[in-house]
């Protein structure tokens, strides 16, 4: 059986996680590689990188900061932040990532999805999308968030399957930073609407959280940062949790 | 030394720092020469069977592979490579494989109901005996990333349960595939390539 995956998110800053993380017994909490490491052997399914570097002049320590990870990572590899061209793509994937998620450069440019995807196949290109309940319907946010784009989020997910994305990110806005719990009545409108597989973002604040987000049909993976970054939850406690639940997980120990 | 063959279909950082990190010696290559004097060779690919057929004639390596291949030599195709191994594929019509092993290519799509492409870890189930798997426990996980998938096969050695038997493992002789990544598969993917490389003193 295929499992439910669980992904921790890293968010780099000129080569080094941005704070955030508290770690005991890691030497070095602001090292990618020192983190990245961890994570693989806490049971983590797949990593992403989300690159906040400002401007282009400091890109170039992100995208050693990613080698030095991917040489030495062996679960897949996502990475995100500031992708608007398949120059984007390429400059990373030689890099080592393993998929590549667009948000804000797909809106600016429907048309990167499909040149993407067809140059470098389906199974590389991850959608993301920032949403958030606007009249009572899902809209599609840009710009981290900030800029409502005046876009059905249903309509968009749809769109970008259409286009060739492999996976869909649905970062739900309303839940993010709430610590409430992912937020299911918008992940389940998503996954009537496309078969694509479905990572929820934003909401997670506890181990129990994972286990409703994964009782809902059509949710394949549970992205989160913070509770994995401060230790409140433990990859392999959560996979120990929600394997007795009868959810199918990937046990590595 | 193990050749990798370098025909521009897909990501290759992943497979060599891999193989690096086990002390294996590994070349990116495109170079008959090259796959001569390996000691093993390795088929990569992602993307589409018609296109990477294509690109793989391009490069006028395709005798060699198959008189490698029947020579003896371990080759060992992954994901797309595997496919690329077999007699056709049915991937947007109608095209022909290396033929090295039995079997067709055909899509998920028209034999289950759950998602298309299969992504993500699925349990790998198997009768130990495959040199390929002899460090490997059945029940281990791998990642997979595909739409189509093997059928009518007599040389399938493992397989993952989604909604069909996905075969996982097909090996005939010195003649290896896997559908999964074993370079992305963590510890049991490492394991697979570590037997891969004592096929034939590649480490030496």
């Amino acid at each position: 059986m295929i499992t439910k995956r669980i992904i921790p998110c890293l968010d780099v800053r000129d080569g080094r996680v941005v704070k955030g993380v508290n770690f005991e017994g890691l030497r070095d909490v602001d090292d990618p590689v020192a983190l990245a490491r961890f994570y693989n052997d806490s049971g983590a399914d797949e990593l992403v990188f989300y690159d906040i570097t400002a401007s282009h002049e400091r890109r170039p320590l992100f995208t050693d900061a990613l080698r030095r990870v991917a040489s030495e990572i062996f679960i897949p590899l996502t990475v995100g932040g500031s992708i608007n061209t398949v120059a984007d793509f390429d400059r990373v994937l030689k890099c080592g990532a393993d998929k590549v998620s667009v948000n804000s450069g797909a809106i600016k440019n429907p048309d990167l999805i499909r040149e993407a995807a067809k140059k470098y196949g389906d199974q590389c290109v991850v959608l993301s999308m920032d949403v958030k309940r606007v009249d009572g319907s899902f809209r599609l946010f840009a710009q981290g968030g900030r800029v409502d784009t005046g876009l059905d989020a249903l309509e968009w997910a749809a769109r970008g399957e259409a286009n060739g994305a492999g996976e869909l990110v649905v970062n739900s806005i309303d839940t993010d930073g709430v610590r409430g719990g992912f937020d299911l009545p918008m992940l389940e409108a998503v996954a009537a609407r496309v078969k694509i597989p479905i990572i929820a973002s934003g909401g997670a604040g506890c181990a129990e959280d994972f286990l409703s987000l994964f009782q809902l049909p059509g949710v394949d993976a549970g992205l989160a940062a913070s509770i994995f970054h401060n230790r409140e939850v433990e990859i392999h406690a959560l996979k120990e949790l929600l394997s007795a639940h009868g959810i199918e997980m990937r046990r590595t120990r | 030394m193990i050749a990798i063959i370098d025909y521009g279909v897909g990501n290759l950082f992943s497979l060599t720092s891999s193989l690096s990190y086990l002390g294996l010696e590994n070349e990116v290559t495109d170079s008959a020469e090259a796959l001569r004097q390996a000691d093993a060779i390795i088929l990569p690919g992602v993307g589409a069977f018609g296109d990477a057929t294509k690109k793989l004639h391009a490069t006028g390596l395709v005798e060699t592979i198959l008189s490698e291949a029947h020579a003896g030599k371990p080759l060992l195709g992954i994901c797309l490579g595997m496919q690329l191994l077999f007699e056709r594929s049915f991937e947007y019509g109608e095209h022909e494989g290396l033929a090295l092993l039995p079997g067709e290519i055909a899509p998920l799509s028209a034999d289950i109901s759950l998602k298309v492409p299969h992504i993500g870890w699925n349990s790998l189930q198997f009768t130990p005996g495959c040199p390929l798997l002899k460090y490997n426990t059945p029940g281990d996980y791998v990642y997979y990333v595909h739409s189509f998938y093997l059928k009518n096969s007599p040389v399938v050695v493992a397989t993952s349960d989604y909604g069909v038997a996905i075969p996982g493992v097909a090996a005939r002789g010195n003649v290896y595939g896997c559908q999964f990544h074993p370079e992305k598969s963590g510890a049991a993917g490492l394991q697979i390539l570590r037997a891969f490389g004592e096929l034939k003193g590649a480490n030496a």
